[in-house]
Order: structure tokens, then C-alpha cells, then sequence
């Protein structure tokens, strides 16, 4: 666990050196800003975080991937994963550690949203329930597209390959309960089932489904795990 | 400390080392001697357990590199060839960064990176980002990564390559200063290399070990002979004294006999660079003995070193003027 906390913090400081970071949460918050203001000074505005949660989950597609690009493919294409690989740390330790870093940055990032909510209980009153859920679910749900983003990165020693890997793949998770919708049937539940989307709409409505979170979690092992296992195989190409 | 057993390593159908078997003493600098290609950069990933062998078994201080890799491990200081470092870190974070993995940490994390930053000297550069470092600095934060951690064993992959001739002269002071601590390996391909920092030396050449000795004898072997197998029917003692007359051959030994029909091998040595097969041929005939086979044999060593840097100006850029004195001074 040392190691795991021992890379995570030089990521963390790599993060906080280089500009992709800024860039990206920076990105974020404005769109979430832009959202949140098309709600306020629209016809019927809302006093709940629904109105920007909703689309900034989208958002996640362009923002995890762009996060997790450089922290596997880099050690790949500069070779410091053969010194980290030949110390005494495990591959997950590594993988876990990095992970931890990206996850930091995107709750720092959700955070400096929480003005929008400020603002919200400054000028309205908010059921605070829904507001807390829909964090929790905007937490799981960009930790589950790190994961997949670290998959992504661990495949590859191209930062721009990785990220089209991420985003494809998280378009694809996300978008894939329309088809769900469209095939019905047991087929187009099992769609529906697999899709982000799906599990993450209760959450924006103040519900927490136990089923949900587990939905998350289990995105979220399956993809370190594989990422694991491609850091693994590395040894063996 | 170190133990490779019949080591053997594939790249898909190529086989990039093949049978490698050698142990490596406590305390003892061994070179790995080979031109580009031969297998050095593998056997050291093996070494390090980056790269699992395909068969055979190999294991550091006791611990094997596959089953006990972490403890294997933990011995272990590495510097690859192409000198892998976080470019977008400060000196002193990598270092912390590198100690810290190696399970280093407070006070004693500390004075180990104050320490192999003075050893190597980089002073200077302690708040430096690496990537504002030229080739010859971020090669000696390579090494110092490498023996933060007080290593007991100490591989650097060509340490020296692709650095200033000056550098290269500083390079090689401290891993011979490093000998003694460490059980060390150094890879090279330039053979003057060996004899300055290595007190014994591997070759290794298209995935083998084709010799092991010490240097001063490598020196010896290079001004070696030329080696020719003939078979011959005849009476043995006068086909020696017969062959010995040849000019240019310093030796005729009678190997071994040969079937039935009175043929024996012999092994003539000869002066190097001399052709001596036509009046061996016309020697034997006019004293009309049965000749079956003659042939060159014996030269993969000297042709491995023909291959080898021999000279170390030729390894550096010719543009520089520097390098003359600099081996001269060696």
C-alpha cells in the first residue's frame, strides 16, 4: 500500500507540474458553468444540480481519457516502466497508485463545481438529498471512466491512440442504451444494463440503487483488473 | 549472487539468447562483452526479471527472479540502455520518487539521495528538471537512481554510450569506484572498456557465451593464430615434422586417429593472417600421403572481435577533437 500511495503522489505532483490537468478540469468546470447558466436564466429554472450534473456526465467521455493517457502510455514510450517494473513493487501497486492520482484530480475538479452549488442554496432552496446523490453518482461514474481510460493507457505507449481508445470505448458504453431501448426484449435489457447511462439517471433524480453503485464498482474492478493484466503481459511481449 | 542456468530466451520464433549459463561472484565486476544485437541487453533484462526467460532458471542473491521476484528484487539496482527517466521531474523528486519504490524512507531517503547526488555529482542540478538535462547528466542520474537503494547487485546496460569522451572517462571511475560494494555487470561493446573497469569478462556473441576469461588474456587471444584441420593417412611423426617445416606454422598436434583406414586429424596453428593451406596441400602430396579434408576452423573469436569496437575513437563522433587525447591518456 506504501508503493500504491508512493506513485499515486508522484503522479499527483506530475499533475500539478504539467498543464494537461488545468487544462482539462478547467475545460470541465466552464462546461459545467455553461450548462448551469442555461438553466438558471432559462424559462423554468430549476433550484437542483440536475441541470449541469446530467450533461457534464457526458462531459467525462473527453475528460477521463484525456486524464489517464499519459499515466501508463508514457512509462511505456520513455521505458520508466522497466525501472518501475524491476523494483520492488507489484504491477497492481502501480496501476492502483496512478489510478488513486487521476481519481484526486477529478474529484478536485468536481469540486470547484460545487460554486455552482453554492450559488444554488445562495438564491433558491435545494433538497439537499438529490444534490448529494447526484455527486456520489458523478464520483462513481468518472472513477468508472478512469478506469477504463487506465486500460486504455496501459494498451498502448501513444498518449493520442490511448485517449481515442478511452473516449471510443466510453462513447460506446454510454451511448449503447439507445440501441438498448430500440432492440427491447431480453437482448436490449442486457443492453440497457451494460450502458453508463442507464445506471447513472437515478442518481441525478435523488435515488441511491444499491444495484447502481455495484454497476460502478464492478466497471471500475474489471477494468484495473484487465489493465493489470495488459501491464503484466508487457513483460512477456 | 547471480545464477543464470541454461537461460534461453525467444522473441516469437527468433531466439534472442540461447543456453546462457554463468554465475557472478560476490563483489566481482563482470563485463558482457558482444556487438550490437548479441543478446546483452536480454540477459540483463532477465537478470532484472523485466524479461522472463523462455526456459531455464535464474536467480539473484538466492531468490528466483520469477518465483521470488520482489525479493529478487530488492537487490537489484538497474540502469537500461536507453536510460529511462520522468522528464517532467525535478532531480530531487525523481530521486525521492526512485529511493521511496525501493523502499527507502525518512531521514535514511534523505541522506541517500544527498549522498548518490554527491557520488555522482549533481549538486548543481538538484532542483533541475530532467528533461532540461543534457545526455552526459541524465545518464549519471540513471546511475544514481541505481545505487540509492545500496544495491547488492548493480547492472548498467552500455553505461557509457552516447556520452561526451570527458564523460565517458568520469563514467568509468565511478563504476570501477562502485566495484567492491556492489556485485556489478556491465555490458559494452567496445572491448578497450572491459579492460579498464571489468575483472572478468563474458563474450557473447548471436545469443552465446562464446568465452569467458579475463581481460589480460582476452588481449592474448586477440593476437591469437590461425587455426587449420587437416586428415591425413600416414605415418604420424613424420607428417608432423613434415608440416612444422611449412613456413608460417608454429604447431602441428595430432587430435585423434581417425577409423579404420589409418587417417588421423591434425590441428596446425599458424602465424595470424597467413595463408598457409596450399603448402600444407603441397607438402602432404609430395610426400604422397592419402589427404582427406583440410580446413580453416576456430575463427568465431576473432571474428566476434573484428565485429567488436576495438578502438574507442571509432565509437565516438568523428567531429570531435577531443577524443584523441582522451584515449591516449587511458
Amino acid at each position: 500500500m506504501n508503493n500504491t500511495l508512493t506513485i499515486a503522489w508522484k503522479e499527483l505532483k506530475i499533475y500539478f507540474q504539467t498543464p494537461t490537468a488545468y487544462v482539462v478540469s478547467a475545460m470541465f468546470v466552464v462546461f459545467a458553468g455553461i450548462t448551469f447558466i442555461l438553466n438558471v436564466i432559462g424559462t423554468n429554472p430549476e433550484a437542483t444540480v440536475r441541470s449541469f450534473v446530467v450533461p457534464s456526465s457526458i462531459f467525462y467521455i473527453l475528460l477521463a481519457p484525456l486524464l489517464t493517457m499519459r499515466l501508463l502510455a508514457e512509462e511505456q514510450k520513455l521505458g520508466t516502466l522497466e525501472l518501475l517494473l524491476t523494483s520492488p513493487v507489484r504491477d497492481w501497486e502501480v496501476v492502483l497508485g496512478k489510478y488513486i492520482a487521476s481519481l484526486v484530480i477529478l474529484i478536485a475538479t468536481l469540486a470547484a463545481t460545487l460554486y455552482y452549488v453554492i450559488m444554488i442554496y445562495a438564491f433558491g432552496e435545494p433538497d439537499s438529498g438529490p444534490v448529494m446523490s447526484a455527486y456520489l453518482g458523478m464520483i462513481l461514474y468518472g472513477a468508472a471512466a478512469l478506469a477504463i481510460g487506465m486500460l486504455a493507457s496501459s494498451l498502448t505507449s501513444n498518449q493520442i491512440v490511448s485517449a481515442v481508445l478511452g473516449m471510443g470505448t466510453l462513447l460506446i458504453l454510454t451511448f449503447i442504451d439507445t440501441l438498448g431501448s430500440r432492440l427491447g426484449g431480453v437482448t436490449g435489457d442486457i443492453v440497457l444494463e451494460i450502458s453508463m447511462r442507464t445506471h447513472f439517471g437515478d442518481f441525478a433524480r435523488g435515488i441511491v440503487d444499491t444495484s447502481h453503485i455495484v454497476y460502478y464498482l464492478s466497471i471500475i474492478a474489471i477494468f484495473l483488473f484487465l489493465a493489470v493484466r495488459s501491464v503484466e503481459t508487457r513483460r512477456w511481449r | 549472487m547471480i545464477e543464470l542456468d541454461s537461460i534461453t530466451k525467444y522473441y516469437g520464433n527468433y531466439p534472442a539468447v540461447t543456453d546462457i549459463s554463468f554465475r557472478v561472484e560476490k563483489g566481482e565486476i563482470l563485463g558482457f562483452l558482444g556487438p550490437n544485437g548479441a543478446g546483452k541487453s536480454t540477459t540483463m533484462k532477465i537478470i532484472t526479471g523485466f524479461v522472463p526467460p523462455t526456459e531455464g532458471t535464474c536467480s539473484v542473491a538466492g531468490n528466483d527472479i520469477l518465483t521470488n521476484s520482489l525479493a529478487a528484487r530488492r537487490h537489484i539496482g538497474y540502469l537500461p540502455e536507453t536510460v529511462p527517466l520522468y522528464t517532467d521531474m525535478t532531480v530531487s523528486d525523481y530521486l525521492e520518487f526512485m529511493g521511496r519504490i525501493r523502499e527507502l524512507k525518512g531521514e535514511h531517503l534523505r541522506k541517500r539521495v544527498d549522498s548518490v547526488v554527491q557520488i555522482c555529482r549533481l549538486e548543481e542540478y538538484f532542483d533541475t528538471f530532467i528533461s532540461k538535462l543534457s545526455k552526459g547528466f541524465r545518464q549519471r542520474v540513471g546511475i544514481a537512481q541505481s545505487i540509492i537503494h545500496e544495491p547488492d547487485v548493480l547492472i548498467l546496460d552500455e553505461p557509457t554510450i552516447g556520452i561526451d569522451p570527458i564523460q565517458v572517462v568520469e563514467t568509468r571511475e565511478l563504476i570501477k569506484n562502485l566495484g567492491g560494494e556492489h556485485t556489478l555487470i556491465v555490458s559494452t561493446h567496445i572491448l578497450p572498456e572491459v579492460s579498464m573497469i571489468c575483472e572478468r569478462v563474458i563474450i557473447i556473441h548471436e545469443g552465446q557465451i562464446v568465452a569467458v576469461d579475463k581481460p589480460e588474456n582476452l588481449a592474448t587471444r586477440l593476437r591469437g593464430t590461425e587455426r587449420v584441420e587437416i586428415d591425413v593417412a600416414g605415418p604420424t611423426r613424420e607428417i608432423v615434422s613434415a608440416l612444422e617445416k611449412v613456413p608460417g606454422v608454429e604447431s602441428v598436434n595430432r587430435k585423434n586417429s581417425l577409423s579404420d583406414k589409418g587417417y588421423s586429424s591434425f590441428e596446425i596453428e599458424a602465424e595470424r593472417g597467413l595463408e598457409i593451406r596450399s603448402e600444407l596441400a603441397i607438402s602432404i602430396v609430395k610426400n604422397k600421403w592419402d589427404l582427406l579434408r583440410l580446413e580453416a576452423v576456430g575463427m568465431s573469436l576473432e571474428e566476434i572481435f573484428l565485429r567488436l569496437t576495438t578502438t574507442e575513437d571509432a565509437t565516438q563522433d568523428g567531429e570531435n577533437l577531443g577524443i584523441e587525447e582522451v584515449s591516449n591518456n587511458e
